[in-house]
């Protein structure tokens, strides 16, 4: 499945299989303040999303009288990493609220509550890579239970490519490797049941015609995370 | 409104209810293709040849008619501006007041912080009007006893076929219970035990409200839990 022939990364630290993600658990429900909430956790990585809204958008003059207007405040807790992370914005921070605001506003049907907004506060608990994606997964969650209408659920999964092998779910360590072509990463979202795309960045490089590996591998990930999502819940309360 | 949503199955967004053309989609369902999905998280309730889904999280979304406690949170030369949950700002117009009102006594009338009872008169794209005019239903301003909050969709619950729940409650508290659509409840008792009393009955109905036999369950709850009145109960 993989060109792994003349690939330096033929083992994986942790053990997994190539086209193996980490153990996740999900829960809804876990901000008790919130319209909706949820965790999200895959192997060290964790991530909580608190929904609130739809309610009306103030400053008055960003509202936007069409539709309603989703805003993402992406932030990792200062102990969620080994360096102390100073709390507040980083232009990385920004980054990800916009591409995560992007990922949530294609499957939120904002036509329906036009001059609203509804706040997603995603919190990084521990972060082992894979932070924006495990937010991602926390959001859809928090965004189904806190009653806002959706047209499908969205699955997230960072994919890698070390040296010439691609993976499934990078850890920390695996996205700091330097042997060969080194590490790329490749986060992306998928849509449940239409299967579009609906978050795609590349960190690092791959050949061109690798690129549908890498699309598949996202694909098949994105439906275990999703069955886990499902199941977090139709098990609530 | 079945009352054993609980042994139903919850249904996510994106999820397939119903193939074919046997259904019609109806509230929080999409067609697509030849599939009938779910765009709520919710339950799925069958009517005749409707299907549609009964949302168990979400704000309020207020209807015309709906009876509503709301909190006033500004004054403008036209009226008050409330917040009833929801996605949406409601206002209640001057002429919506019954009797006469200056614009200079408004503060005097609701104040900002005021809890009022009133009635969702129309409901636009992007705002709620309100009105009070229905003088009989009691509406104005609250002062005495309590307002708990639940969430709005247990509110059906709450009051039960025709009234049947809340009136269980009212007759066992001896409490003048009101049920606001949005989810706030206002509870009046003639001393502070029957109202704690008549409030833990509410909790309980709502934390219950997936179970089997409700009804019976609730009896039990408001025997077993009856408080011991010391007072002399007024008239």
């Amino acid at each position: 499945m993989t060109k792994d022939e003349k690939s330096l990364y033929t083992k994986r630290s942790d053990g997994r299989a190539f086209d193996s993600i980490r153990e996740i658990s999900a829960k809804v429900g876990v901000v008790p303040n919130a319209d909706g909430s949820a965790i999200f956790a895959q192997g060290d990585t964790i991530a909580i999303a608190s929904v609130y809204g739809p309610k009306t958008h103030h400053p008055k003059n960003q509202q936007n009288p069409e539709k309603g207007v989703i805003r993402v405040h992406y932030g990792m807790l200062s102990f969620s990493v080994t360096e102390r992370i100073k709390p507040g914005v980083s232009r990385r921070s920004q980054e990800i609220n916009q591409v995560t605001e992007w990922a949530l506003s294609n499957v939120v049907m904002l036509e329906e509550l036009p001059g609203t907004v509804i706040d997603v506060h995603i919190n990084i608990l521990q972060a082992n890579a894979g932070t924006r994606c495990a937010g991602i997964n926390a959001a859809a969650m928090a965004l189904a239970h806190a009653g806002i209408p959706m047209k499908e659920m969205v699955s997230a999964v960072a994919i890698g490519k070390m040296d010439k092998t691609i993976v499934s779910d990078v850890t920390k360590e695996e996205e700091d490797m330097e042997e060969g072509e080194g590490a790329t990463d490749i986060p992306m979202a998928f849509l449940s049941h239409s299967e579009k795309i609906t978050l795609l960045q590349l960190d690092g490089r791959i050949q061109v015609d690798r690129f549908g590996e890498a699309l598949e591998a996202g694909k098949k990930a994105c439906k275990k995370i999703f069955e886990i999502q499902k199941k977090a819940l139709k098990e609530a309360e | 409104m079945t009352e054993k949503h609980g042994k139903k199955e919850l249904v996510i967004p994106g999820e397939i209810i119903a193939t074919g053309d046997e259904f019609l989609p109806g509230d929080w369902t999409l067609k697509q293709g030849n599939d009938i999905i779910s765009s709520r998280y919710g339950v799925v309730e069958k009517q005749d040849r409707l299907i549609k889904i009964i949302p168990i999280s979400g704000v309020y979304i207020p209807r015309s008619g709906n009876t509503v406690i709301g909190e006033i949170k500004d004054l403008t030369n036209a009226g008050w501006v409330i917040d009833i949950g929801g996605p949406y700002q409601a206002f209640l117009p001057l002429r919506e007041c019954p009797g006469f009102v200056e614009e200079s006594e408004m503060e005097n009338i609701y104040g900002i912080g005021d809890l009022i009872l009133t009635q969702v008169l129309n409901v636009k794209r992007t705002s709620v009007d309100l009105t009070m005019k229905m003088r009989e239903r009691g509406f104005g301003k609250i002062r005495e006893g309590s307002v708990i909050r639940v969430n709005p969709h247990r509110v059906p619950r709450v009051i039960g076929k025709e009234g049947s729940m809340v009136s269980l409650i009212k007759n066992a508290s001896n409490c003048m219970i009101t049920v606001g659509q949005n989810g706030l409840i206002w509870i009046q008792g003639n001393n502070i035990d029957e109202q704690i009393y008549a409030e833990k009955a509410i909790q309980f109905i709502v934390e219950n409200i997936t179970t089997e036999g409700l009804t019976e369950k609730a009896e039990k709850w408001l025997a077993d839990n009856k408080p011991k009145i010391t007072k002399e109960k007024k008239e």
